[in-house]
């Protein structure tokens, strides 16, 4: 049944923004998964952080800054660009490559942790897997993620999570970090106001 | 980004530097145990080479397979090439199998850009004629930003038979764009009258090696093509290699710093001696690996995404 002409003249909905984590809750979330790390892997031992380009790589960093904070260890970390394995290459215009940087004693049988900021069809991961697979074999891998919000399209967990975030397929999240954007935040966009 | 690559002018600079930044990235490939990159699986690349050729051939195929695309190999002898049938037919041919690129290598200058109207595929000109050859430019430009750590200011010799040398005008096309200063070295008769406003302003000519070796950053040494020479361009070889082949005391002659290339294969004796051709400020076998590097660089970006 089709609407009264009247509704068409009601104000346009706005796309709204909420942010669901200020800077102080980001690093308290960020304090809390080393934390996680610490007491899963008894004391860190043996591990490796690999952040997966663009925020994951300073996530991993501030993740081993924490855990070196909390209980003097040097946790090594890495940098693993996934663009070359992703399973939507071409579907759009030629990605730009970024680099890979492995710590110099290698992942060879170390317990490896992928972080990422925003954990959403889990496609991303499993490029990561297949990357990891290349350049090396780990004793185990786990995920650590800031934000977790669902709609998974693989059989794909994290360990570690931040955040779980509620979230329709319509809205979208946006972490920003301050040695990448500026401002620690993440906010939800979308949805709308009524 | 481009869908061919014909020429050292289809690059502007911001796209060089990126085949020159992404060519770092693949290089990193080149160290790892696995020496494999998913990204251009169930593509094919076709190499067309209707001239003998080994590295270029072989570095084309190398870096095509360490992306995980399919290699044909096509090569003019044994081929229907010798029944006579034409390039666009063979072309056609190639098309009608389903070649996502065509690596093409040709005695006719111009011929990838022909072929170019006939495929839907990419071209990548892998030496045309005396024309150009824009792969080789860019594995030498990526050869001294790694070795000198920077292009723009670069003050680059390029010495011998111009005449002929399709190295020499895909690097002065692709040098200047970069920022670098190119200077053409040889006899008279082997340097194009007019070719350096032609290609690109700003480049010099001279025929006095010696005067400009204390100069220069880079010095390159181009083969001497006795296979595409009909008439005699010099008295005799010695003479030449008195005057323009780069021995070791002209090459202790050149900057602290400068290095020594070559596109190879060398005529050793001739433009270059053992002596030069060996030492440390030598750089043609890097050349060489990093001819693969590039050429993954330009695999990917000209077919990883959906460009068309």
């Amino acid at each position: 049944m089709a609407y009264p002409p009247a509704a068409r003249s009601s104000p346009p909905r706005q796309p709204s923004v909420k942010v669901i984590l200020a800077s102080a809750d980001v690093q308290r979330v960020v304090d809390r998964i080393a934390h996680q790390i610490l007491e899963k892997t008894q004391g860190a031992a043996e591990t490796v952080l690999l952040g997966i380009p663009t925020r994951g790589a300073p996530l991993a960093r501030r993740l081993a800054s924490r855990i070196s904070t909390f209980e003097d260890v040097a946790v090594p970390v890495g940098v693993l660009d996934i663009t070359l394995y992703r399973d939507d290459l071409r579907r759009h215009a030629t990605r730009a490559i970024g680099p890979t940087e492995l710590p110099a004693g290698g992942i060879d049988g170390k317990r490896v942790i992928l972080v990422d900021d925003v954990l959403f069809s889990g496609r991303t991961v499993r490029a990561a897997l297949d990357a990891l697979n290349d350049v090396g074999r780990p004793a185990s891998v786990q995920l650590a993620v800031l934000v977790d919000r669902g709609h998974r399209e693989l059989p794909i967990r994290a360990d570690y999570v931040g955040k779980n975030i509620p979230t329709s397929l319509a809205e979208s999240v946006k972490v920003t970090l301050a040695e990448t954007d500026g401002t620690d935040e993440v906010k939800l966009y979308g949805g709308t106001t009524s | 980004m481009i869908r061919h690559l014909l020429s050292g002018a289809d690059l502007d600079a911001d796209t060089a530097t990126e085949i020159l930044d992404t060519a770092a990235e693949m290089a990193t490939v080149a160290g790892r145990e696995i020496k494999k990159l998913p990204a251009l699986r169930g593509r094919t690349v076709v190499n067309l080479f209707y001239e003998d050729s080994t590295r270029t051939r072989i570095s084309f195929e190398a870096a095509a397979k360490r992306l995980s695309a399919d290699v044909i190999n096509f090569s003019a002898k044994g081929s229907s090439v010798t029944k006579g049938e034409s390039l666009k037919d063979t072309a056609l041919t190639l098309q009608a199998m389903g070649a996502d690129a065509v690596v093409v290598r040709h005695p006719a200058s111009g011929a990838p850009h022909r072929l170019a109207n006939w495929v839907d595929g990419s071209v990548i000109n892998a030496g045309d004629g005396t024309h150009e050859h824009p792969t080789q430019a860019l594995l030498d430009a990526y050869t001294m930003r790694a070795r000198l750590g920077r292009l723009a200011g670069l003050s680059v010799a390029v010495v011998g038979d111009v005449l002929h040398s399709r190295v020499a005008r895909s690097n002065v096309l692709l040098l200047s764009t970069l920022g670098a200063k190119v200077t053409l070295v040889g006899p008279p008769t082997l340097i194009p009258v007019d070719i350096a406003a032609a290609l690109a302003p700003g480049t010099d000519v001279s025929y006095d090696l010696d005067s400009v070796l204390p100069n220069v950053d880079v010095v390159m040494m181009l083969r001497v093509q006795r296979e595409r020479m009909n008439d005699s361009y010099f008295p005799s070889a010695r003479e030449y290699a008195r005057r323009y082949g780069l021995d070791g005391p002209r090459m202790r002659r050149l900057p602290e710093h400068a290095i020594v290339m070559h596109p190879g294969p060398m005529n050793r004796g001739m433009e270059i001696t053992p002596e030069v051709a060996d030492s440390p400020r030598s750089t043609i076998v890097e050349q060489v690996t990093n001819g693969v590097s590039v050429r993954m660089a330009v695999l990917y970006l000209l077919l990883g995404g959906n460009n068309r």
